[in-house]
């Protein structure tokens, strides 16, 4: 018996036009939500159904996939959303982020810097920035029409009143090209410098709300603060104990049930590529890199 | 006396009717309201003093006649002619609307410091220790005390509850403050000192105000002037102690006489 056969990339194409209109829309209006059509995907909401919309919209029979989770290339939902695609639309897939034109991504956006021709997809869970101090939608719309953003500096004043500083480490909201407010996805906000003036194409895609938006390359995004509370990135104060790495973002690993943890690369792609050329170089010298291997092998 | 500091009347409203279908909200009503002056809109429960109100304030749409607000640059412009976004922005700057029940006017689940700061962002102001500085001069002034800035409104008496909504209104030094039942709901003694307060700042601050209450003590002790309102229309209208005290029509004094003596 002969396998199910797939149309390219799972969806029909009446509605993959139908996302793609949404995408377009998208990118002619910087961060704004345009609401789309949005499928039953064969996962649950919440793995994903939204990135995988899109991706599905843009994939081409040419195009190179990654698929990446929390930075990683290898959990589960990574791992299965890459072979899915390979099965529905038999591209090529890699771990690599150069090498990718199409990375799907939950919560990260890779450490190598993105180049022309490369569009990042991110899979939202609530796309509303503006949600969890105004619960009514119409009243959301109107406030993004309008322009009427006082209320997200509510949020940012109750972290600084609660914390005494900004306390929002994810989702942290942005504003693109001096216009919406937007909800990066929660991405940690290590990441929000990289949207701005991004080379690659960034789509964002909620399954479950039904809204897709985007930011066209080279477009600003600000990270929104007070004067007197600027915009700080985060990171652990530690190299990875991996590849050594001192500007990546990490991940925290508890190691025993005695207060032990690690830090490592949350790209693991990253961490992987610093590791190889370092056992490169440390060969020939038997010197700089060899500091960063002994942490991994103990 | 205050001196009045212009001649034209702040808000207008001309022919004002408002029919929910068959039903009458409001029937012919006309007004002028000047600058420092307050108005008490009077009657029992379904006269039409909320409609009147939300007619007053842009909320509801007149079936017939119209609303003329003089703006801070001195034109006067028809309430329906502004844009949404005008509206909305005349609503958070130069406007303030307390509701009876301070849940609908307050956000509860964030700070007071918040409550009262939003409007300051919303104008744009992006300057945390200036905002917060702004909030906490505001809870002194309606009498909350300053360590209770970090704490959700939920956690609040009602009679608190109301005062912060006062000040969330006022921070931004609105011209026109519309209030439906301000002491709707509170205790005898919180209700004198709620008046009390804000008696003190419409004097000091010399608001506008149209105040909504079936309560005859409230509007004698806040308001210039009284409209008394029956099955929608405004039946008699004057200067607060004149009306209180010599009552025309039948329907004021059965209002008037219905208040127990002291």
């Amino acid at each position: 018996m002969s396998g199910p056969t797939y149309n390219f990339a799972y969806l029909d194409e009446q509605t993959k036009r139908m996302i793609r209109r949404a995408i377009l829309k998208a990118i002619a209006v910087p961060g704004y939500q345009v609401p789309f059509a949005s499928r039953e995907m064969p996962m649950p909401y919440g793995w994903g159904t939204g990135g995988v919309q899109v991706t599905a919209a843009i994939l081409g029979p040419d195009d190179v996939l990654k698929v990446i989770d929390q930075g990683s290339d290898d959990t589960t939902n990574a791992v299965s959303i890459r072979k899915f695609f390979a099965k529905t639309a038999g591209v090529r897939t890699t771990t690599c982020t150069t090498e990718a034109t199409v990375i799907q991504t939950r919560h990260r956006i890779p450490e190598a810097p993105l180049g022309e021709g490369q569009v990042l997809v991110y899979q939202v869970p609530i796309p509303e920035p503006l949600r969890f101090l105004e619960p009514r939608e119409t009243e959301t719309r109107r406030m993004h029409a309008l322009a009427e953003y006082g209320l997200i500096h509510v949020k940012l004043y109750e972290d600084i009143a609660r914390h005494g500083h900004i306390a929002t480490t994810y989702a942290y909201p942005v504003q693109v090209d001096g216009r919406y407010v937007m909800d990066p996805s929660p991405t940690p906000k290590f990441d929000n410098p990289k949207m701005n003036d991004c080379a690659a194409l960034q789509l964002f895609g909620a399954g479950r709300e039904k809204r897709i938006y985007a930011i066209p390359p080279h477009t600003t995004v600000v990270s929104l603060d007070f004067d007197d509370h600027p915009f700080e990135r985060y990171r652990f104060d530690a190299p990875c104990a991996l590849c050594g790495a001192t500007d990546s973002y990490l991940d925290e690993v508890i190691t025993d049930d005695e207060g032990g943890r690690m830090f490592a690369c949350s790209d693991t792609d990253y961490c992987e590529k610093r590791r190889a050329t370092n056992r490169d170089d440390a060969v020939p010298g038997n010197g700089p890199g060899a500091p960063a291997m002994d942490a991994a092998s103990r | 006396m205050k001196q009045i500091a212009h001649d034209q009347p702040l808000l207008v409203a001309e022919g004002l009717s408002k029919w929910y279908g068959r039903q009458i909200g409001c029937r012919d009503v006309s007004l002028a309201l000047y600058e420092g002056e307050v108005l008490a809109v009077a009657g029992e429960s379904g006269s039409g003093k909320t409609t009147l109100l939300q007619l007053l304030s842009g909320q509801l749409e007149p079936t017939a006649g119209r609303v003329l607000y003089r703006m801070r640059d001195g034109v006067t412009r028809e309430l329906a002619a502004l844009g949404q976004a005008e509206r909305r922005f005349l609503f958070r700057t130069d406007w303030g609307y307390v509701h009876q029940d301070p849940v609908l006017g307050l956000r509860m689940a964030v700070s007071a410091g918040a409550n009262v700061g939003e409007r300051l962002m919303a104008v744009g102001w992006r300057h945390y220790g200036r905002i917060r500085g702004t909030a906490s001069s505001w809870l002194d002034r309606v009498e909350i005390d300053r360590s209770r800035i970090d704490d959700a409104p939920i956690t609040y008496s009602g009679g608190m509850r109301q005062r912060l909504q006062i000040a969330r209104n006022l921070i931004t030094q609105p011209r026109l403050v519309f209030m439906d039942e301000p002491t709707g709901g509170l205790d005898v003694s919180v209700q004198a000192r709620l008046l009390d307060l804000v008696r003190g700042l419409v004097a000091e601050l010399g608001l506008a105000v149209i105040v909504v209450t079936h309560d005859l003590a409230v509007a004698r002790l806040l308001s210039h002037r009284i409209m008394v309102m029956k099955g929608g229309e405004a039946i008699e209208t004057g200067l607060t102690d004149q009306v209180l005290d010599d009552p025309h029509e039948p329907y004021t004094q059965l209002l008037v006489s219905s208040i127990l003596p002291p």
